[in-house]
């Protein structure tokens, strides 16, 4: 049997191994850098199509990465998608009141994110307020559709 | 007829029995589990011998398993123009299903073999008689430390081979075939998420831990006490882990990820 | 109580594994301070009576008293407490093998004592020293010799200072110089520790030379019982032939099977 001084030592370093590993996974790998659990504030848009947004894409402002989607739900009466996304706490009453949101799919196949577009308001966005100018999600089928269909009318005129 | 349907109804006895002494089992080994706080010296011999010497083939493996995921993923990736996200494919791979589960069967097969044919051993040596007679209950004294230290290794190890795949693939990627480094990176970060994927990586583990570790400790237990017999547990802790992985990787993925 | 001076009592004990009856309803007494021999051919369930007295194994009917306790009545910690009185020595010694010979003479000590660990040297070394070992503690039990592993596991028995040990096969397979150093332990331990001790064996010249009662066991009953003096005299079949070590006797040569010549003529025969 090897004698114990070293055998404590060996299982300290597996140890200290594998916790290394799992931070770095948590660290390194994983969105945890990017990731603010309760910090931040809520606010909504409203949209007519959402499809391909997730929860937990981004929300980016001139490109960067300020809050995250946190909830998306379907509302009933008005057959709307209502998105909830959480902003982060440095970003706190900075958004004009009237910025806007649209849904931009990053590259031509890439993921969808939500854009925020900042307005001239003074008066600013605050927990639970909600984006009155939203832009929905690209479809390509609808836009390959309104293609077609206008191409189509073109060659006609012909 | 009549036999061979004799026969399937003594092999299901058997096997309900056989499920029925491994619960038991389990049962005793985890009312011995607080008995170990003030012997953790135990689970620190144990974690030497189930994670330290299972070390070297979970970096090695991981190394590799990473480097050849670097290299086929490049390859398919490339052909879409989108070798960018080369850092997604492979830590996804590897933290959702391969880091847990490629451990998992490496350490049936290194440490859970090691497992049973020691306790196999040891009962048929009359050592687990002998502290039964010493008054010292053998399933506290020898199977609890062994367990639990099965069941702290795992998850570490399976962090380590996915950390080390990471590493590999990039290895390969970026230094090899010219991936651009911080797209690896950040590419992975934004499309890995801490909870969905690190997190159930590690509860899979976990899983695979106990269950792994479960049935070596039975196997050895419940050996019949000859060479043969020990022989014939050892083999078969090896091919019952592996399948019981491979079985409740499914389940589990299907629950995670199912949605 | 008229059990007084016996420390292990066994009343109309019956034992079975499977449908093989190995013990059928046998008494046997084992007095204090004596040693005692269970003595008979091999498979007649020699070992299986100590697992019994050890409650390892749980007996059909019958009542097994040990020092005036019944151990199959016993709960978990009283028979720990129990056992913890009773030595017993496996046939091939039972050493721990991750530990060296201090470890396993130790191991009882700090299983169940909370003596500095200075104080267990002291015991784990004269009980080293009572069985010749002394020299040998830093040993791994891979490289001790039979004999030497059975006295070590002999030191370890009795670290505890038990009331009463139980050897299983103590003899087999030694040579006679460890065989006679194995005698003579066991008896000076016995008197000089006022052990009781029960030994388990066929090797008839060694045990029955220091025993005090034989007991002479067969096809689960006891067939014989008394001194060596009252066996080597007795008029039994049975003690006669154990005794004596002949060839046939009511213990048959033959396993039982069809007659002969029938077996021969019938061809059929492997199919039954």
């Amino acid at each position: 049997m090897m004698n114990s001084r070293l055998v404590e030592i060996w299982v300290g370093i597996f140890v200290a191994a594998g916790l290394a590993a799992l931070f770095m996974l948590a660290m390194q790998v994983s969105n945890l850098s990017t990731y603010s659990n309760d910090e931040g504030y809520e606010i909504s848009a409203r949209f007519q199509d959402t499809s391909g947004l997730k929860v937990r894409s981004p929300v980016t402002m001139a490109g960067v990465t300020i809050g995250r989607v946190k909830n998306i739900h379907f509302d009933e009466q008005t057959f709307e998608a209502v998105v909830t996304l959480r902003i982060e706490d440095q970003y706190r009453e900075v958004l004009p009141k009237d910025t806007s949101a649209s849904i931009y799919t990053a590259g031509l196949l890439g993921e969808k994110y939500v854009g925020l577009e900042p307005g001239g308001a003074m008066k600013v966005l605050g927990q639970g307020d909600e984006i009155r100018l939203t832009q929905d999600s690209l479809v390509l089928e609808k836009l390959i559709g309104q293609f077609i269909s206008r191409f189509m009318d073109d060659s006609g005129d012909n | 007829m009549l036999s061979s349907l004799q026969r399937l109804g003594h092999n299901a006895l058997g096997f309900f029995q056989r499920l029925g002494r491994a619960h038991l089992l389990l049962l005793r080994i985890l009312e011995g589990q607080p008995a170990l706080v003030p012997k953790f010296s135990l689970v620190i011999q144990q974690l030497y011998s189930v994670g330290v010497l299972s070390l070297l083939i979970i970096l090695v493996s991981g190394t590799f398993v990473g480097m050849v995921l670097g290299l086929q993923g490049y390859n398919t990736l490339v052909d879409f123009g989108a070798e960018e996200s080369l850092g997604v494919i492979v830590a996804l791979t590897l933290v959702r299903e391969l880091g847990p589960v490629v451990t998992a069967l490496l350490f049936a097969g290194r440490a859970g073999s090691a497992l049973t044919a020691e306790i196999g051993l040891m009962k048929t040596t009359e050592q687990l008689s002998a502290m039964e007679m010493m008054a010292v209950d053998p399933i506290r004294r020898v199977l609890a430390p062994r367990f639990l230290a099965g069941f702290l290794s795992m998850p570490l190890l399976a962090a380590i081979f996915s950390a080390v795949g990471v590493l590999g693939g990039y290895f390969v990627g970026v230094g090899l075939l010219g991936v651009d480094q911080g797209a690896y990176w950040s590419q992975m970060q934004a499309n890995v998420d801490l909870y969905d994927d690190i997190y159930n990586g590690v509860i899979k583990s976990l899983v695979f831990g106990i269950v792994v570790t479960w049935i070596a400790v039975f196997e050895g237990y419940d050996a019949v006490p000859t060479s043969e017999g020990i022989s014939r547990s050892t083999t078969r802790t090896v091919v019952h882990a592996s399948l019981a992985v491979l079985g409740l990787d499914f389940v589990l993925t299907a629950l995670m990820f199912g949605e | 109580m008229a059990g007084d001076d016996n420390l292990v009592e066994i009343r109309n004990l019956t034992f079975r594994h499977g449908a093989h009856t190995i013990f059928d309803n046998i008494d046997i007494d084992i007095r204090r301070g004596s040693i005692t021999a269970i003595m008979g051919p091999s498979g007649t369930g020699k070992t299986t009576l100590l697992r019994l007295i050890g409650r390892q194994l749980q007996p059909a009917s019958g009542t097994i008293l040990v020092d005036g306790e019944n151990v199959n009545r016993l709960g978990r910690s009283a028979l720990f407490e129990l056992r913890k009185r009773m030595g017993m020595l496996f046939q091939n010694g039972a050493l721990l093998t991750d530990m060296n010979v201090y470890d396993n003479v130790a191991f009882p000590l700090r299983e169940h004592t909370r003596l500095p660990e200075r104080l267990i040297r002291t015991l784990v070394l004269m009980k080293l020293e009572a069985v010749g070992l002394r020299g040998a503690r830093a040993l791994m039990p891979a490289e001790l010799s039979g004999g030497m592993a059975r006295r070590v596991a002999l030191a370890r028995a009795i670290a505890l200072d038990p009331m009463m040990i139980m050897y299983d096969e103590p003899f087999t397979g030694q040579d006679p110089i460890s065989m006679g150093v194995l005698v003579r332990l066991i008896k000076d331990l016995n008197d000089a520790l006022g052990l009781t001790s029960v030994i388990v064996s066929h090797d008839i010249a060694e045990t029955s030379e220091i025993a005090d009662d034989i007991y002479l066991l067969s096809g689960g009953k006891v067939v014989a019982h008394g001194s060596r003096e009252d066996l080597r005299n007795s008029e039994s079949e049975w003690a006669r032939q154990f005794m004596h070590g002949l060839p046939d006797g009511p213990v048959p040569f033959h396993y039982p099977a069809a007659g002969y010549a029938d077996d021969l003529v019938n061809h059929n025969g492997t199919r039954d």
